[in-house]
């Protein structure tokens, strides 16, 4: 027979259980129906501020098919993902804090029941001052969140490394600019959905479309004043997250709550007006930089200031006004580094996070900043680039230690593949090419939850019948970890997929995962799934070698076979081989744990935020085509190449890159997630064709390119793909907007309307000064002066 | 208002089987079929007719269920993702499994449905521009069209040069 075949990792999948969704049989949350089910809906505040005088709900209560209504009293005990800011209450108790805020909820026999009931539930409110900016939020006595500490800021952090303002005197260029990037939101196609059911010894099941089941399990167990034990939650087959379902919901208490009140299963759909109130998407950041340079282009200083607009919840913000500093001191090494970040509450759906927590707005700054800096050099943006990368091992400014860096590799293939160097300066006016870089954490070495358990486990089954079983927490998103895990186990026991059976993300049955966020996946339950996998493969390795009186190292497992190393044609079936290693040891199943490093963060108070196992590098550069009549920016290509480690499922890597791209070019042009202060806080398209998701027209040409630099921490060398890939596409357009028609665009989203502003200002100016106008370092240079 | 006025009796015919069916009056197609029939691979996004994963053929024309009201498929033949396949899966699942087009699969049934009616009334080979226009009403979120577009592209090469 031929060598052993091993075409696992690295390979290209099918994914697990993709055709029972295309063939509409795999069972999301909305789809699953139990006996005596009932349907909930939540009672929203119209108002965005305002106090809660009465509510009466007996005219619900009267209504056929209403079984119970509940308020904030019902569920008094405050909760928050980031258990130092538990700021928020199943519905709310004195106050509501946006428009949309839930105030109560029915559960009735069917929908249409529930819908009236809500209406006949009535409400007196005295209406409060509402607040919408950041910045009068910070100044105003009036305080939004009853239970904030600090007036309406919820978190600042300011962190300053080396001497900035020193380095900034002594640099050859320095590059000041402002910067907004408006809210935008997840938009899954699937909207959030939970359902709830009581067994009659107590247990309370929750399945419900979230990516943390565990944290909602924790939580659920806060709020309902339950046991953990007594609670279980599973989480279906979900239709999409992007860091949408990353929390508990007012939902999920809901149902929960209604069932151990009426005792009958309890149902509730938000519908797609809620998902978009309910947010927890992209900050509004207001950014101010100055970036400093030497004569050769290497960043001398990086100094920032940032106002988030947090909406009227904590939500993830304590990590993401950190994070709105802490990621951006790679790819790129800084002199010297100084930001300041302040998160605000406000009277709006509040904020959280959205693929790319918290370092996609300053990504879009930085990347800008140094196009700048290019061109007043006359550096090459890519060249520029390239001397500044920090190198594999190196430790950050703020003592982030990167493994392996692709990031170099990254440059070199978009600048390849999209004909960079032909192309560029060659193209016609209102054509342009752009280009930026980033990186992305694999997960962070700190749980939310100060603990010292691992973060990620697996158990893994293996019987005579030939098959494996994975008992895994994670949540399998639509990024495909199911998969990956399946993968990892098929390598490691020479086993096809289809022979693989992953059972994931239900508290009950799955050992603790702490979820789909942070991209730390594929890493961690990668590396439980690995420590697992190879210690059953050890055993049947062992097992088959004592029959053959060989070697252990003799015995590959491979294609559903125990093969002889030095002599393939000595093989045994993988279920002989099983069977006995099944002999020998017993039950054939191995439990594999992964917990981070300990020792891989900051010295300094903040330091463990931001430190991640491994780090992921991409570079995008984008091809735009600007109509200066207009104002449309049309991006016609977008080459992303992302450094994952190592792609464990090319077919997968490639989705994740091809999804954050497309992700970030619709934020750079279309989508913005904002409220009506001029209408008292409403949401100002809170539909799925106001909000403008792009359609398969609106899509550029996207081109994936996988970059493979091995990382040691990660299983396989494999770092994260699911994130990192979205960052830089958003300022690689605004690069590409001013190569194509020479406006720099310093507000998101890039609308028909700002690029004629903008172009309107650049012809003005060139009006006023028709020579030439002076390189950016005599501008700086006068400014010094 | 009663929530509840009298049902209506509305016979469908649902993936090649004949169906009777009551119904409230203001019930759209894909209540009808999520709710009574239990078909649930159609799929409720946006209810308003924004998305498109309610997409299913109503006479071999796509159209937006959630937004069809059930009584305007009275004596119709409703074809959804579920009476797609037959023992094998068709040509554009196989093929969308093939290229990984798929990643949490809930805008799927919707694009499928769009995409088999430009294939069979195409009966060639389709571009990609063409693949595109045919899903412009079926909002992804998660792919950025492009491995939907390839596996489109790549099962009209099956479906269309034989017939």
């Amino acid at each position: 027979m031929s060598a052993p075949k091993k075409d696992h990792v690295g390979g290209w999948h099918k994914k697990l259980g993709a055709m029972d969704r295309m063939r509409g049989l795999a069972k999301y949350t909305d789809d699953l129906e139990l006996p005596g089910m009932l349907h909930a809906k939540i009672v929203r505040s119209p108002h965005a501020h305002a106090r809660i005088v009465s509510i009466d709900a007996s005219e619900a209560l009267a209504l056929d098919g209403v079984a119970a209504v509940i308020t904030g009293r019902d569920m008094p005990i405050p909760y928050g993902i980031i258990p130092w800011t538990q700021d928020e209450n199943a519905l709310a108790l004195d106050k509501v804090l946006y428009v949309g805020d839930g105030v109560a909820a029915v559960a009735a026999i069917d929908e249409d029941t529930a819908n009236e009931a809500v209406r006949r539930v009535k409400v007196e409110y005295e209406v409060l001052p509402a607040i919408f900016d950041p910045e009068e939020a910070l100044r105003s006595d009036v305080k939004i969140n009853p239970y904030s500490r600090k007036g309406n800021l919820t978190k600042e952090v300011e962190l300053e490394f080396g001497d900035v303002d020193g380095a900034l005197a002594g640099s050859a260029l320095v590059i000041e600019g402002e910067y907004f990037f408006e809210g935008t939101t997840h938009a899954a196609i699937e909207p959030h959905c939970a359902l709830a059911k009581v067994d009659p010894d107590g247990l309370v099941t929750v399945w419900s479309a979230t990516q943390v089941p565990h944290y909602l399990h924790r939580e659920l167990a806060r709020v309902l004043e339950l046991p953990a034990r007594r609670i279980r939650v599973i989480q279906p087959p979900l239709g999409g997250a992007f860091g949408g379902k990353s929390e508990p919901f007012d939902l999920e208490f809901c149902v929960a709550k209604l069932a151990m009140i009426t005792n009958r299963p309890v149902k509730l759909l938000y519908t797609r007006e809620e998902v978009f109130y309910s947010h927890r998407g992209r900050h509004p950041m207001r950014m101010r930089y100055r970036t400093g340079f030497d004569a050769d282009g290497r960043i001398t200083a990086v100094e920032s200031q940032t106002t988030l607009d947090g909406g009227a919840y904590s939500s993830f913000g304590l990590v993401t006004t950190y994070y709105s500093g802490q990621l951006l001191t790679a790819p790129y090494g800084f002199g010297t580094y100084r930001f300041h970040s302040r998160r605000a509450y406000t009277n709006k759906p509040a904020c959280g996070p959205k693929r790319g927590h918290g370092s996609v707005q300053p990504r879009f700054a930085m990347e800008i900043q140094l196009d700048k800096a290019a061109e007043a050099l006359g550096v090459d943006p890519i060249e520029l680039r390239r001397r500044n990368a920090i190198a594999a091992d190196d430790l950050t400014i703020n003592e982030l230690r990167i493994g392996s860096t692709g990031f170099l590799a990254c440059l070199d293939a978009v600048e390849r593949a999209s004909g960079w160097k032909e192309r560029r300066g060659q193209l016609p006016y209102g054509r342009g090419l752009g280009v930026a870089g980033s990186t992305y954490i694999s997960g962070t070495n700190y749980p939310i939850y100060p603990n010292e358990m691992p973060q990620s486990a697996v158990q893994v089954t293996l019987d005579r019948s030939g098959r494996a079983r994975i008992f895994s927490g994670a949540s399998d998103i639509g990024q495909g970890s199911d998969t990956m895990v399946a993968v990892i186990v098929g390598e490691e026991l020479g086993l096809p997929l289809e022979d693989v059976r992953v059972l994931s993300a239900d508290t009950d049955l799955c050992p603790v995962d702490l979820g789909a966020y942070s991209s730390r996946i594929t890493l961690m339950v990668g590396n439980a799934c690995l420590n697992a996998a190879q210690e059953l493969r050890r055993k049947v390795q062992g097992s088959v070698a004592k029959r053959w009186g060989v070697e252990k190292s003799r015995v590959v497992l491979a294609d559903r076979q125990a093969i002889d190393r030095e002599d393939p044609s000595r093989a045994v079936p993988i279920t002989q081989a099983i069977e006995w290693a099944e002999s020998e040891h017993g039950l054939l199943a191995a439990a594999g744990s992964y917990n981070t490093p300990k020792d891989r963060h900051g010295s300094y108070r903040g330091g463990t935020i931001g430190a991640s196992p491994a780090y992921s590098m991409t570079a995008h550069l984008a091809e735009v085509e600007v109509d200066d009549e207009t104002g449309e920016v049309r991006v016609i290509a977008i080459w992303c190449a992302h450094d994952c480690g190592r792609a464990i499922s090319r077919g997968l890597v490639e989705g994740q890159i091809e999804g954050s791209t497309y992700m970030g070019a619709a934020e750079a042009v279309l989508e913005v997630h904002a409220v009506d202060p001029a209408h008292g806080g409403v949401h100002a398209g809170p539909s799925l064709l106001d909000y403008r998701l792009p359609t398969a027209l609106d899509t550029p040409a996207i081109h994936a390119l996988i970059v493979e630099a091995p990382d040691a921490q990660g299983p396989y060398g494999a770092k994260e793909a699911g994130e990192g890939p979205l960052h830089s596409s958003i300022p690689a357009i605004a690069n590409a907007i001013y190569d194509a028609v020479g406006v720099r665009l310093d507000e998101l989203p890039f609308t028909p309307e700002r690029v004629l502003a903008a172009l309107e200002e650049k012809r003005k100016r060139e009006r006023q000064s028709p020579r030439e106008k002076l390189p950016l370092v005599a501008q700086a240079a006068e400014a010094e002066e | 208002m009663s929530p509840h006025p009298p049902s209506l009796l509305l016979t469908l015919r649902v993936n090649g089987l004949d169906v009777e069916v009551a119904a409230p009056p203001h019930y759209s197609l894909l209540e009808v079929l999520r709710y009574k029939l239990h078909l649930t691979g159609s799929k409720q996004g946006c209810d308003k007719g924004d998305c498109g994963a309610c997409t299913v053929q109503l006479d071999g024309q796509p159209v937006l269920s959630c937004i069809t009201l059930a009584a305007q498929a009275q004596g119709r033949e409703v074809l959804t993702v579920e009476g797609l396949a037959g023992r094998e899966a068709h040509p554009l699942q196989d093929a969308m499994d093939r290229f990984d087009a798929a990643q949490c699969g809930f805008c799927t049934p919707g694009i499928l449905m769009s995409a088999e009616h430009l294939l069979r009334t195409a009966g060639r080979e389709v571009t990609h521009a063409e693949a595109a226009h045919a899903i412009a009403g079926n909002l992804c979120r998660c792919t950025g069209y492009t491995k939907i577009l390839d596996a489109i592209v790549d099962a009209s090469t099956k479906t269309g040069g034989g017939r």
